[in-house]
């Protein structure tokens, strides 16, 4: 039986869209934090300067709060394989003979999509109420800007990978819903803050700062912070590899748990 | 001799401190329909799940259509079909699609699967059903979907865990035509589990009485019938049979209290959504 199996994932891809489009209410949902957080904290803070870096605070923002919808919406797909394992379908997915990382890769397109969906409206949005698109380069050049969207696309993909893996690998261990919370503010909240989403990490007391280098998504920050304004802390280069390898590590991961998960 | 369908060798699951399927040992010929009869929590369902592939045993050994459970699971997956005894739809899906989704994850190819999903979808009669959402379908209806639903890629066994329970007459009665047109017609090996006597009197061609985990007989219905033959009782049927190795004592429902919370959220739930 094929590992990777075109069709399967495309299927599960396909079904992801169809309950996407079908449950609006929940998309709109999904896009409120954020874009209160934008809104709130840009307007709130729009005096706040820190030492290390010299640009406004909407456009420090910004590419963290976009960091932070990926983060979000993708944790919240994969942990969302409890609900098909609580309505039954899951079953029906396990008895097909699609292997087990076929059916995680189905998981991560159709969550990857909505979850950068998500994430390109709150951009747009951030341009709306006053975000400075300044591009890779940081001059606003046409070129500078195209080939910063093209990498942060493919940023927000390693993201969005990342995190749906991981969300799987919570939805692996946990019998139902239960823990959901224990996760979101124990885990992804720190991922959250930890990521320098909403001040730099220099700010961290040495003690914790160390822990912002191990969370996956404070190179995702700083790479679309590279890739979107064109100023980073890292190299974006280091920060796109630090991103693959979280990927691949998640992936392994999550794939392991899954496949022994059993479906009761 | 062909080689049986499926051979099970000291079958054992146990989940804490409760044994739910005990040194089972079953061989099931091909074109066989064969039914697993038991009382609730008697282990019927366990033992479909660890065939299926869904959960491991503790101890022992199965090989469906000569795969083993433990290592071609691919294997058994391309082979079986399965109608599971809670819901396992996408309600937020067409009944269309529900099917559609089914036949791709099997890797049929486009023109199979727009003849496929119109053929079951006739079969169960929901062809004028076909393009409303799951959630808006009633129980029996759910229910014959997902009977059409585990016949479309043609399986060579096919499980059936309660496939009838809480349908009206007619619609038993249907379905119990279609199980046997199957078997008879397309040489489908059928497993059915079942705690309706009538129907595993009417279908099946052999039948093992289960009882916590056990299996206490497995025979023909009519020589079942023929070992508690008596004065008092000399036109048994198959419920007498299963009263007298069974015995008359009430069960609780499957699995502990937590499980059962479970069920009574995951059916609110399903309500609400």
């Amino acid at each position: 039986m094929n590992l990777i199996n075109p069709q399967a994932i495309y299927t599960l891809w396909l079904r992801e869209m169809l309950r996407f489009l079908r449950m609006k209410s929940r998309v709109i949902g999904a896009l409120g934090m954020p874009f209160f957080f934008l809104a709130f904290l840009s307007v709130g803070f729009r005096n706040t300067s820190f030492s290390t870096t010299s640009i406004d605070y909407t456009s420090f923002l910004t590419p963290g709060i976009i960091g932070m919808t990926l983060l979000f919406s993708s944790t919240f797909t994969g942990i969302s394989v409890l609900w098909d394992k609580e309505f039954g379908f899951l079953k029906e997915i396990m008895v097909t003979p699609v292997s087990r990382i076929s059916i995680l890769l189905g998981r991560i397109a159709g969550g990857a999509t909505t979850a950068i969906m998500e994430a390109l409206i709150i951009l747009f949005a951030a341009v709306v109420i006053g975000f400075n698109l300044r591009g890779i380069y940081g001059d606003s050049s046409v070129e500078g800007m195209v080939s910063g969207v093209i990498l942060a696309f493919i940023f927000m993909v390693l993201i969005a990978t990342t995190f749906i893996s991981l969300g799987v690998s919570f939805a692996s261990l946990m019998e139902d819903m239960e823990g959901y919370s224990l996760v979101m503010n124990f885990v992804i909240f720190p991922l959250f803050f930890l990521s320098g989403a909403l001040f730099p990490i220099d700010n961290l007391p040495s003690s914790v700062r160390f822990l912002a280098f191990l969370d996956p998504l404070t190179y995702g920050v700083d790479g679309l912070r590279g890739c979107l304004i064109g100023e980073s802390e890292l190299s974006i280069f280091i920060d796109l590899l630090a991103l693959i390898v979280s990927s691949l590590i998640m992936l392994a991961f999550g794939s392991y748990l899954f496949k022994h998960t059993e479906v009761d | 001799m062909e080689a049986p369908a499926i051979v099970t060798h000291d079958l054992v699951r146990r989940f804490d401190d409760l044994t739910a399927v005990d040194h089972v040992s079953l061989k099931i010929q091909k074109g066989e329909l064969f039914g697993l009869l038991g009382p609730n929590g008697a282990g019927k369902t366990t033992i479909v799940k660890i065939l299926t592939t869904l959960i491991k045993p503790t101890a022992g050994s199965a090989t469906v259509w000569g795969y083993d459970i433990l290592k071609d699971q691919d294997m058994i997956r391309a082979h079986i079909g399965v109608v599971f005894q809670d819901p396992s739809v996408d309600n937020k899906l067409t009944g269309r699609e529900n099917l559609d989704f089914h036949a791709r994850m099997y890797g049929l190819d486009r023109a199979t699967r727009e003849r496929r999903v119109e053929e079951v979808l006739k079969l169960v009669e929901l062809s004028d059903k076909a393009d409303i959402l799951l959630g808006k379908y009633s129980g029996g209806m759910q229910r014959r979907l997902e009977i059409a639903r585990g016949l479309m890629h043609h399986p060579n066994v096919l499980f059936l865990d309660e496939p009838t329970l809480g349908l009206d007459a007619q619609t038993r009665r249907h379905i119990w035509s279609y199980i046997k047109e199957m078997n008879e017609s397309e040489h489908v090996t059928i497993i059915l589990t079942t705690h309706y006597m009538e129907e595993a009197d009417f279908l099946c061609d052999r039948v093992a009485i289960i009882d916590h985990g056990r299996i206490i007989v497995c025979d023909h219905p009519g020589v079942l019938k023929s070992m508690v033959r008596s004065e008092e009782l000399p036109d048994p049927s198959l419920e007498d049979v299963f009263l007298h190795f069974t015995g008359r004592e009430i069960r609780d429902e499957e699995g502990n209290e937590g499980q059962h919370a479970r069920k009574i959220m995951r059916h609110w739930r399903m309500k609400r959504r």
